[in-house]
């Protein structure tokens, strides 16, 4: 296996992406993760100099709106799902100030 | 066969001419899904209630004269990664496990103003990441055709229910064949159209530079309707495209002569299950006969899609799920300690182990110092594809291939190797990536009694030629077996 | 301390536009307002959602491009920036980095070695956060997201200034420019601008840049001075007993007058930017360019050469009355009405001026009508009340904004031009204050300012001061 996930990689990308693994889980995902870069290192086969990254297909742009209010108080839909509300709010354990 | 054993589109027909009714065709489908949903397990969510009242209202407005179009009163389900007000949608997940949308997808919409009866919503791959439909939080679904094989995935759930007869047609979404190739697994025809016709208001995002929604149905007539519905400019969407030629139905028209045919070569080489192979070559030779001009080619760069896609669908999916985390919605964890850990806890117990896999790799290709070598490199590998696929179109109306190396693997096989797993994608990423439309068509049965499928692939914004090819291979082929469960007291056990 | 040190200032200044719905959904951008209540399913974050820009974004962007002299990237994109923080509903902030709006513009400044130019890196769109309330009794903190979304623009600088006085001078700069063009109110202590220091020192003469820290909540030109000292001693003292500056980001307190790292090991700063699929790209054609440019409107340099010329202000009044967009405006509209250019100058630069340091206010608090303003000049000018009574007077309008004509009336607040009457008046002034009468004789021309300080107690201040002074040399 040509990439090898180290320790703290798989500790970083847990910081990154908010997931907590057991010890079990993160030699699985460094299994996982180091075949399929290895898999995806197949790319670098191909010559891609000067050729421009491509992130929308179709030449579309300049999608607006105009600048006109169309919401009023629409927050008990909002909030009709949070887990913990309070005084109109979403309720999170406190952030450190 | 009975009145209520028909397509969609008969369905409406019948409806409006007042041979059944609504609320008939939604208690035939309730029927059998009292049969089978033990054994298929095609919907996480039934709500059989709402749809029992709007099959009344449908059916009233419809004889009032108040409401008609093909489908006015014919049962829909809905894959449940589309928002449906009111209504449960967890993307099969446990972190959405009590997520009830407080606004419904623009599709959804379109249909119920079209008088559709929303019977409930589809299983799929947890977040549609899966090709089988076992990833999903809330079981499997069975392949209504063998029901110790996956009916594909990720609208697996969308494509068992519409081969199982418990909807007469299902919404999917397509993000690298998640329509194509469940439809192809279970005998029934599905559809992605370009990029941009149907608008992703409401569809919760996987990739989004890659998601599209699309119909699951009987036939291609039914396709045809289905996506003449749902398919509108929304401004909400800013990437929906405005298009004047959606009247799809007038694509239904047996005639294929002059039609150019590309045969990638590259889609019928090592990896090709061989009975697959014949069955889509023979269906080929149908149309050639039939007056279509068929030419072997290369289309070339076909497997650098597979890992090209991965990096940009697992990117974007990773910055899509950053919303899931158990403050504004959905499954919160309990016994965290602080926000960071209630965070990790929550994702870490709401998600998968494929859709963690997924946002892990993600999250890497994106982070400082990898970006240029992985996401800038697929996305330069992603306009290389397309470049291929233009010089194909310049030469060919369309392009014709196999949704997937093989007919439906068997439960618990395909989840043990997740790569061997995205693989079976090769021949429907590449059309995500460019943003083409495709279409299967079911063209066969193998030896273990399991469908395959035929797929066409249009350049963009051509859905009017593959729909007018799919449809003419259709009446050439005459009615397709249908899935031997399908309809029979006690369903297939 | 035998070193030399100099210090080295960039800005990244954040400016909420003035537009009335928010980037990405036709939310209102109002303050106020119970929590939420101002928020749909794209500013919460809610699945399915997806953002569309609001056009007026950047028309605005672009107008404070031009005026900064930037160059505008006709071909623009937005990215994804992500990071977790409950303000942040998707979890990530949708913002631009590879291809900002702006970029290569600057501003120039004055300083106490003259004039300077500061750089303007880029300057980019993108939304703001909701606010987190921190509730003590509960030990938790609740997220409003009615500030989710509001447009932003980040005005970045070149690393090019040296000093707190520098700093207040660009941010000064800006704030006037970003005010004239009406994109903003720029109201440092309600946050519609705010600024971030990143500050590095190094040895005098040295040509590397040292490590700089990035300093964020200051609400105040006052805060943003002391940060900038007590950020730049810190960093001295750092490197005096042979320590490192780390790169962070601190936070300043402005109570207690220290800063301290915000970020725990949660945070990787590793923003994972990439581009926003859910939005198209901005094409700006040179049609579009030229209908904002045409439509600017007139800037300080204008108004300044305009003020003079047209109504005669000397450079001092031109300077002062147009540092601030909302002090010209109010002088126009009251010119307008009275025609008295030179007069509603005075009136605003000095008891004007006067009041707003009093209640320490900014020009922009200024709301009393131009109409009671160009009321009261009038009023002193025909005499009718005297000068004492028309600062009084002024007073209320400032206050509280009421009609001058009424009022005076009302409280009875005429001048007292009844000579007869006065001449009695000042007569038993006089036979009361002999020792007074007698220095003025003697010489003592200052005397008769206590007798017309008399003379105005005994009207009650309705006489004219002028009046008086004149009877009373006569008399003497």
């Amino acid at each position: 296996m040509a990439n090898t996930i180290s320790d703290e990689t798989i500790e970083y990308v847990g910081i990154l992406a908010k997931l907590k693994l057991s010890d079990e889980e993160k030699e699985q995902a460094k299994k996982d993760m180091g075949r399929m870069l290895d898999y995806i290192d197949q790319l670098n086969e191909l010559d891609t100099e000067g050729v421009e990254p491509m992130s929308h297909v179709f030449p579309v742009h300049n999608v607006f709106r105009e600048d006109e209010v169309t919401n009023g108080d629409d927050s008990a839909a909002m909030l009709a799902n949070a887990p913990e509300e309070k005084d109109n709010s979403f309720v999170v354990p406190r952030t450190v100030e | 066969m009975t009145e209520l054993d028909c397509t969609a589109v008969e369905l409406g027909k019948k409806i409006k001419a007042g041979r059944v009714t609504a609320p008939e065709a939604l208690e035939a489908v309730l029927a059998r899904m009292d049969r089978q949903e033990e054994t298929l397990h095609c919907y996480v969510t039934d709500d059989r209630e709402n749809a029992r009242k709007k099959a009344e209202t449908v059916q009233a407005q419809i004889e009032a004269g108040t409401l008609s179009g093909p489908l006015a009163g014919v049962p829909v389900a809905i894959k449940d990664n589309m928002n449906t007000a009111g209504l449960l949608t967890t993307c099969a997940s446990r972190i959405l496990n009590n997520f009830v949308p407080t606004f419904s997808s623009e599709a959804v919409k379109r249909l119920e103003a079209a008088g559709a009866v929303i019977i409930g919503k589809t299983n799929m791959d947890e977040f549609a990441m899966g090709s089988t439909t076992e990833t999903s939080y809330y079981g499997v679904t069975r392949n209504p055709w063998h029901t110790d094989h996956v009916p594909g995935g990720s609208s697996g759930g969308s494509a068992a229910a519409v081969a199982a007869g418990e909807c007469y047609y299902a919404l999917g979404s397509d993000t690298g064949g998640s329509i194509r190739q469940p439809a192809s697994f279970c005998g029934v025809v599905g559809m992605k159209p370009t990029y941009g016709t149907v608008s992703r208001y409401g569809l919760i995002a996987y990739g989004s530079s890659l998601d599209q929604i699309g119909p699951l149905a009987q036939d291609v007539t039914d396709c045809a309707a289905i996506l003449e519905v749902i398919s509108t400019h929304d401004p909400k969407d800013s990437t929906s495209v405005k298009r004047d030629d959606t009247d799809f139905t007038s694509a239904l028209k047996a005639d294929v002569k002059g039609m150019r045919i590309g045969i990638p070569r590259d889609y019928f080489g090592e990896g090709l299950d061989g009975e697959v192979k014949d069955s889509i070559l023979s269906a080929v030779r149908q149309l050639e006969e039939a007056g279509a001009v068929v030419e072997e080619f290369d289309l070339s760069l076909v497997k650098y899609a597979i890992p090209a896609y991965y990096v940009i669908a697992c990117a974007e999916a990773s910055s899509n799920l950053a919303r899931f985390e158990g403050v504004k919605y959905g499954y919160r964890a309990e016994g965290f300690d602080g926000l960071h850990d209630m965070y990790k806890m929550t994702r870490s117990e709401g998600f998968g182990p494929e859709v963690k896999r997924r946002i892990m790799l993600g999250s890497f290709v994106l982070s400082s110092g990898y970006y240029d070598a992985y996401y800038l490199k697929a996305l330069r590998t992603k306009a290389l594809i397309k470049q291929a696929f233009d010089k194909a179109f310049a030469k060919y109306d369309l392009i014709v291939g196999p949704a997937s190396p093989t007919t439906a693997p068997r439960l618990g096989e395909s989840l043990a190797d997740p790569i061997q797993m995205y693989l079976g994608d090769i021949y429907t990423v590449s059309v995500n990536l460019a943003g083409l439309p495709g279409i299967t068509v079911p063209c066969g049965v193998d030896s273990k009694g399991l469908p395959i499928g035929m797929q066409l692939i249009g350049d963009c914004f051509q859905e009017k030629k593959l729909i007018r090819t799919a449809y003419t291979y259709e009446t050439l082929r005459g009615a397709f077996a249908g899935c031997p469960g399908k309809g029979k007291e006690g369903g297939q056990a | 301390m035998s070193r030399q040190y100099e210090t080295v200032i960039g800005l990244e200044v954040h400016v909420e536009l003035a537009t009335k719905t928010k980037i990405f959904c036709g939310c209102s951008t109002a303050f106020g307002g119970a929590p939420n209540t101002h928020t749909c399913p794209v500013c919460t974050g809610m699945p399915g959602s997806l953002p569309v820009l609001n056009k007026k974004v950047v028309e605005y962007a672009i107008a404070v491009g031009l005026a900064t002299n930037c160059t505008i990237t006709q071909y623009c994109k937005f990215d994804r920036k992500n990071y977790f923080y409950p303000d942040n509903p998707q979890n990530y902030q949708i913002s631009q980095l590879y291809l900002p709006i702006c970029r290569n513009g600057g501003v120039e400044i004055e300083t106490e070695n003259g004039k300077k130019i500061v750089g303007i890196h880029e300057i980019h769109m993108e939304e703001d956060a909701g606010k987190l309330i921190h509730d003590d009794w509960e030990d938790c903190s609740l997220v409003d997201f009615n500030r989710s979304g509001v447009p932003l623009i980040e005005i970045v600088s070149e690393p090019d200034m040296r000093s707190a006085d520098e700093v207040i001078a660009y941010l000064e700069k800006l704030r006037m420019i970003i005010q004239y063009l009406g994109a903003s109110d720029c109201k440092l202590q309600e946050g519609s601008m705010r600024a971030d220091v990143n500050l590095s020192v190094r040895e005098m003469g040295a040509e590397q840049f040292g490590t700089r820290t990035e300093m964020k909540n200051l609400n105040s030109f006052k805060a943003i001075a002391r940060a900038i000292e007590n950020e730049r001693a810190r960093q001295i003292d750092l490197l005096e007993s042979g320590e490192k500056v780390i790169q962070e980001t601190r936070r300043w307190d402005d109570n207690k007058e220290y800063s301290y790292p915000m970020r725990s090991k949660e945070d990787a700063q590793d923003y994972r930017y990439f581009p926003e699929p859910d939005l198209v790209p901005v094409v700006i054609s040179d049609e579009w360019l030229e209908e904002i440019r045409s439509r600017q409107p007139e800037l300080r340099t204008e108004k300044l050469a305009r003020y003079k010329a047209e109504y005669g202000l000397p450079d001092y009044d031109a300077e002062i009355i147009t540092s601030s967009k909302a002090m010209a405006d109010l002088f126009e509209e009251t010119v307008d009405i009275c025609q008295k250019p030179k007069k509603v100058s005075n009136w605003l630069m000095v008891e004007t001026m006067r009041l707003m340091k009093e209640h320490a206010m900014e020009p922009e608090d200024l709301d009393f009508s131009p109409a009671h303003l160009a009321s009261l000049i009038d009023l002193a000018d025909a005499g009718t009340i005297n000068s004492t009574v028309a600062k009084e007077v002024f007073e209320k309008v400032f206050l509280e904004d009421i009609d001058p004509a009424a009022y005076v009336e009302e409280h009875d607040l005429k001048n007292d031009n009844d000579a007869e009457g006065l001449k009695a008046i000042l007569e038993e002034i006089i036979d009361a204050n002999p020792q007074s009468v007698a220095d003025y004789r003697n010489g003592k021309k200052k005397a008769i300012g206590f007798l017309v300080g008399q003379a105005m107690k005994a009207t009650k201040g309705k006489a004219n001061p002028g009046m008086i002074n004149r009877m009373l040399q006569e008399m003497l």
